[in-house]
């Protein structure tokens, strides 16, 4: 499905602050895999979603998705087939624009000169309405009206409403309360399985870590030190992840949002 | 009341023939997010077009000329900015600066033309109403159906996907990006038709005072963010149809306060510093509404540790 090659990614080269963020790293991902990502600050997780989702591209290595070659493809383009959702609920939607119109932009349906039929806004609004926030009713507000919470929702919504071939969170929840993030973590959960999404997930939260999907990869320093699935990760605790890194890295697991358990 | 309807009409003609501008600037500035600086350029670049057209005996041809110019010139502004990695504020001051060269070229080695004797859209107008009622507003009518088409076209272009997502673009490129919109192709075509508004409206402001000199542009894009501010100041940020009436209206006003204060004697040079100070004021006023209750706040604890309200534990 998702076939990394070996791919490197250096920022500032040739400079003092030169950082290599990604180190020939490899990875193949199976369709319908839910792969949870964790790593201490700068380990290179939202790098390596970057890279996938095209925001620069790599220094070396491939990347093929769906035994397409996507490693020039613009980003706009790879946007398609990868749906993307960020820490920042502020990212995925316009604020001065209905969520109507968000919606419409996020569906891309008809030509250039197409304007929303009322088919296409009943059929928006139902989809809203699937959130369970109330927001059907205030199709016609701006986006920046909404609430974060709202607004990851939404996004969720319209990255997924045509189901993408690969669907990258990363850390989506982090910037939301405890109990709004739990909503849109049942959404996202909802979504995923309804569509049999194919899905990378960065978490903070250790345990949400092993909770979630049916595999965990931990990276750092560009490269992924540590990958699990099946029966050896259904008896991993949060201790075990720990002691993990710290055999395999030589240090205590550093990350200043980390949770630990719930 | 002698006095004081033709001093509305002047105010309306010049108003509503800059409005076109105000017009591109909305969709540039107010949707597109981007501070278009070839304005000035391109609107005499639209009149010497215009001027050009119409003299070689195409009155009607020298309306769509003037635009097509000025899509041109937005196609260059615009492949400058996005696509040589020129900034946007940048890309539009050498445009306008390339384009003094090439308006002069246009007029052939000329600073000025003079078209008295030419049919233009507005003698041909004239030529219809002449024995009606509105013999005296041959201006108008034009202008009015001009502005009213632009209107029309800009509101139905925003409801459009295209329109949808050259909206997004100025408000949320990244999420444009992730609807699988390429912002560089938005940007271009925001910035194409905003400026064959800016060339039309230079045809016309040229083609009503039946002549063009290479200054005529010169302080547009100021001129018509005064309007554009004064336009959002009495209309807010309510929905795009009455913004959009909004700006014209903006138009008209800046318009008719400038020409109530040439009657009152200020002498017509000031038109660029009032709408300079204008447009500081327009911006500078919900800067400080927004920055009042940190400033008071900073009044209030420094009186308060004046008089030694301020307590050390």
């Amino acid at each position: 499905m998702l076939k990394i090659n070996r791919i490197s990614k250096t920022f500032n080269p040739g400079t003092i602050n030169a950082k290599k963020a990604l180190d020939q790293l490899s990875l193949h991902v199976r369709r319908g895999d839910f792969i949870s990502i964790i790593g201490a600050n700068g380990a290179g997780k939202s790098t390596l979603f970057n890279a996938i989702g095209g925001s620069f591209f790599t220094d070396e290595g491939t990347i093929e998705l769906d035994g397409q070659d996507i490693t020039l493809m613009q980003e706009h383009k790879r946007a398609r087939m990868i749906g993307r959702l960020f820490q920042d609920p502020m990212l995925g939607t316009a604020p001065d624009i209905s969520i109507m119109e968000n919606m419409a932009l996020a569906a891309g349906k008809g030509g250039w000169l197409s304007i929303l039929s009322g088919r296409e806004k009943k059929e928006f609004r139902d989809r809203v309405a699937v959130l369970g926030m109330g927001l059907e009713e205030r199709m016609s507000q701006p986006v920046g009206l909404l609430s974060g919470g709202q607004r990851q929702a939404l996004t969720l919504l319209m990255a997924t409403y045509h189901p993408p071939k690969l669907l990258l969170l990363d850390e989506h929840t982090a910037a939301l309360d405890p109990a709004t993030a739990e909503k849109v973590l049942k959404i996202t959960r909802d979504v995923i399985g309804e569509n049999q999404l194919t899905c990378l997930m960065i978490t903070h939260n250790m345990q949400n870590a092993l909770d979630l999907g049916n595999r965990t990869l931990m990276m750092n320093q560009g490269k992924i030190i540590y990958d699990v699935c099946g029966e050896e990760r259904s008896g991993l605790t949060v201790k075990d992840l720990l002691d993990k890194f710290k055999t395999r890295v030589g240090e205590e697991l550093d990350n200043d949002r980390m949770l630990l358990s719930d | 009341m002698s006095m004081i309807l033709p001093l509305i009409q002047t105010a309306l003609e010049l108003g509503l023939t800059g409005g076109l501008t105000v017009l591109a600037l909305f969709l540039s500035y107010s949707m597109l997010n981007v501070c278009d600086l070839s304005t000035d350029g391109c609107f005499t670049l639209g009149a010497a077009v215009g001027a050009v057209v119409a003299l070689s005996g195409h009155p009607w041809l020298s309306i769509l000329a003037a635009m097509g110019a000025g899509v041109l010139s937005g196609f260059i502004t615009a492949f400058i900015q996005t696509k040589m990695g020129v900034d946007s504020l940048l890309a539009g001051i050498i445009v306008n600066t390339g384009l003094y060269s090439i308006n002069i070229a246009i007029m052939s080695g000329s600073s000025i033309l003079n078209m008295n004797k030419t049919d233009t859209v507005f003698t041909i107008v004239k030529d219809l109403v002449r024995e009606s009622f509105l013999k005296d507003q041959y201006k108008l009518i034009v202008i009015v159906i001009a502005v009213a088409l632009v209107c029309v076209f800009l509101i139905l272009f925003l409801k459009t996907r295209l329109g949808l997502a050259v909206r997004a673009t100025g408000n949320n490129p990244a999420m444009v990006k992730s609807s699988s919109i390429n912002p560089v192709f938005t940007t271009i075509i925001g910035l194409c038709v905003a400026n064959a508004f800016t060339g039309l409206s230079g045809c016309l402001m040229a083609q009503a005072q039946k002549s063009v000199d290479i200054n005529i542009g010169t302080g547009m894009v100021t001129i018509a963010l005064a309007s554009l501010l004064i336009g959002r100041t009495f209309f807010g940020k309510r929905k795009i149809p009455v913004q959009i009436v909004g700006a014209v209206i903006g138009a008209f006003i800046f318009r008719l306060v400038y020409t109530i204060a040439l009657r009152l004697n200020m002498p017509a040079y000031m038109l660029k510093l009032v709408s300079s100070v204008i447009v500081v004021l327009a911006i500078f006023l919900p800067y400080i509404r927004s920055r009042m209750p940190m400033l008071k706040r900073r009044m209030g604890i420094r009186s308060a540790s004046g008089k030694g309200g301020a307590k050390s534990c």
